[in-house]
């Protein structure tokens, strides 16, 4: 039966565009923590840490991100262990995620001049307190851009986890299709939806750049 | 009795030896300039001095801490030596309060009152405590220094490095930076400084070592070195060095 594409679709279509936000806010908030830690990992002193974190972030930036979605959803059941799709699309992107803002980091990290390091030092500071007070807090500035930038791709690419059936704007978008057969105005609702969020986000980001061309950095 | 002692340091970076085997000793209280030709090993011995630079052989003794690179050691070596740097180094995401304030408050543990007071104290030093509140990025290179200088001594420091601290300066802004450090000789901080400053060296520090090829080429009271250097290449970074 051919439903007409109607204001009942369009609200499911809108609804479902809290789920991808939900899942775009877990993935960014759960892989900015293992990412940060990463990131850290990557600058340790110790040599075999810096390797550990390096290969993971190798690995994870080298594959689909839909291999570790089908890993962690089929894989594991196939395995014997059943996730629910938001909790395997969460874990999936989360792990993603942490690779990619690692490595943002790290950059960022990079970016404070080495001078910060020696001044910092020789007032007498120790490791952690010179991350803490002076080395991260203008980290922070300088990867703000990148950070948002990547947070604009993220909830684009949080759609491929409609392939494990869950309902996120653009599965909401094939099933409305689906009844519907009336694609053009249904994608493109999809699509007028991605905008409205990522476009926002997009300027933000021109903006933080602009910001910190000026140089000022407080 | 010798505050900073300095026995037959060897350095070098890869197979470039930068100092040759160095022998120096400061008194409590005493200005010592340190001059010399750019890759004579001045500044590098200056870093050995608070272990910014790890040296191959040799004693390095501060303030009753021997220099390693064992970081502990390294901290409390530090809390009693400060340094400042030809490119300020100040935090420019802090106001200079919280420059002068930050370290005393989190290696020192000292009180929030009494880290503002010693910053009050510092930046009056310098003559910029109207600067309190202002960010680095809103001050001359010639302030930014003047904090710097203050931002070490609210360390509390027994000795003072200063590494070619006003190389980066105009020279209207040289001036200001030297007189604070000339006020802080003045008060009896020990202090070691690398320098081009020939005037300053002469007039201000007690003694002065030039440095050639690794070496202390000729060392001696200011007046004397510069009015009768004693060996050839002494006598030609003068003439090349002073107008």
């Amino acid at each position: 039966m051919i439903v007409a594409f109607g204001w009942n679709e369009l609200l499911f279509i809108i609804t479902s565009a809290g789920w991808t936000l939900l899942l775009t806010a877990i993935a960014f908030i759960s892989g900015g923590l293992a990412g940060g830690i990463f990131a850290l990992v990557r600058l340790s002193r110790l040599k075999i840490l810096r390797r550990i974190a390096a290969v993971y972030i190798a690995v994870i930036q080298s594959i689909p991100v839909l291999m570790v979605l089908f890993l962690s959803y089929f894989g594991l059941y196939a395995a014997g262990l059943e996730l629910p799709p938001l909790i395997a699309a969460s874990l999936s992107l989360g792990i993603y995620v942490s690779a990619y803002l690692a490595e943002i980091w790290r950059g960022s990290i990079e970016a404070v001049p080495f001078q910060q390091w020696e001044a910092s030092e020789s007032l007498a500071m120790t490791r952690g307190q010179q991350y803490r007070y002076v080395i991260l807090p203008q980290a922070a500035r300088i990867s703000l851009p990148p950070t948002v930038g990547f947070l604009v791709q993220l909830v684009k690419n949080t759609s491929i986890v409609s392939v494990v059936g869950f309902i996120d704007l653009t599965r909401a978008g094939q099933l409305v299709n689906n009844a519907t057969f009336d694609p053009f105005p249904v994608f493109g609702a999809v699509a007028a939806i991605y905008f409205l969020i990522c476009f926002p986000l997009s300027r933000l980001s021109r903006r933080f750049e602009r910001i910190l061309n000026v140089g000022r950095i407080h | 009795m010798s505050v900073v002692s300095i026995e037959d340091v060897h350095k070098s970076f890869g197979a470039l030896e930068v100092l040759k085997g160095v022998s120096l000793s400061v008194e409590r209280g005493q200005v010592v300039a340190i001059i010399g030709r750019s890759g004579s090993g001045k500044s590098t011995l200056l870093r050995c001095v608070n272990g910014l630079e790890p040296f191959q052989s040799g004693r390095i003794e501060v303030a009753g801490h021997v220099v390693d690179q064992d970081p502990e050691r390294l901290r409390m070596l530090r809390k009693d030596v400060g340094i400042v740097f030809q490119s300020y180094n100040l935090f420019p995401h802090l106001t200079v309060g919280k420059n002068i304030m930050l370290s005393p408050r989190v290696t020192q543990k000292v009180s929030a009152a009494e880290a503002l007071e010693r910053a009050k104290e510092v930046l009056a030093q310098v003559g910029l405590l109207e600067k309190f509140d202002a960010y680095p990025d809103a001050l001359s290179g010639g302030q930014q220094q003047r904090v710097a200088i203050a931002r070490s001594l609210a360390m509390q420091p027994q000795v003072m490095l200063f590494d070619e601290v006003t190389s980066a300066l105009d020279p209207e802004l040289t001036g200001e930076v030297l007189l604070v450090m000339e006020q802080l000789a003045r008060k009896g901080m020990t202090m070691m400084l690398v320098t081009h400053e020939m005037n300053f060296a002469r007039g201000v520090a007690n003694e002065t070592v030039f440095m050639h090829e690794g070496k202390v080429w000729e060392h001696g009271p200011s007046a004397k070195l510069f009015s009768s250097p004693e060996t050839a290449e002494l006598r030609n970074f003068i003439k090349v060095n002073i107008k």
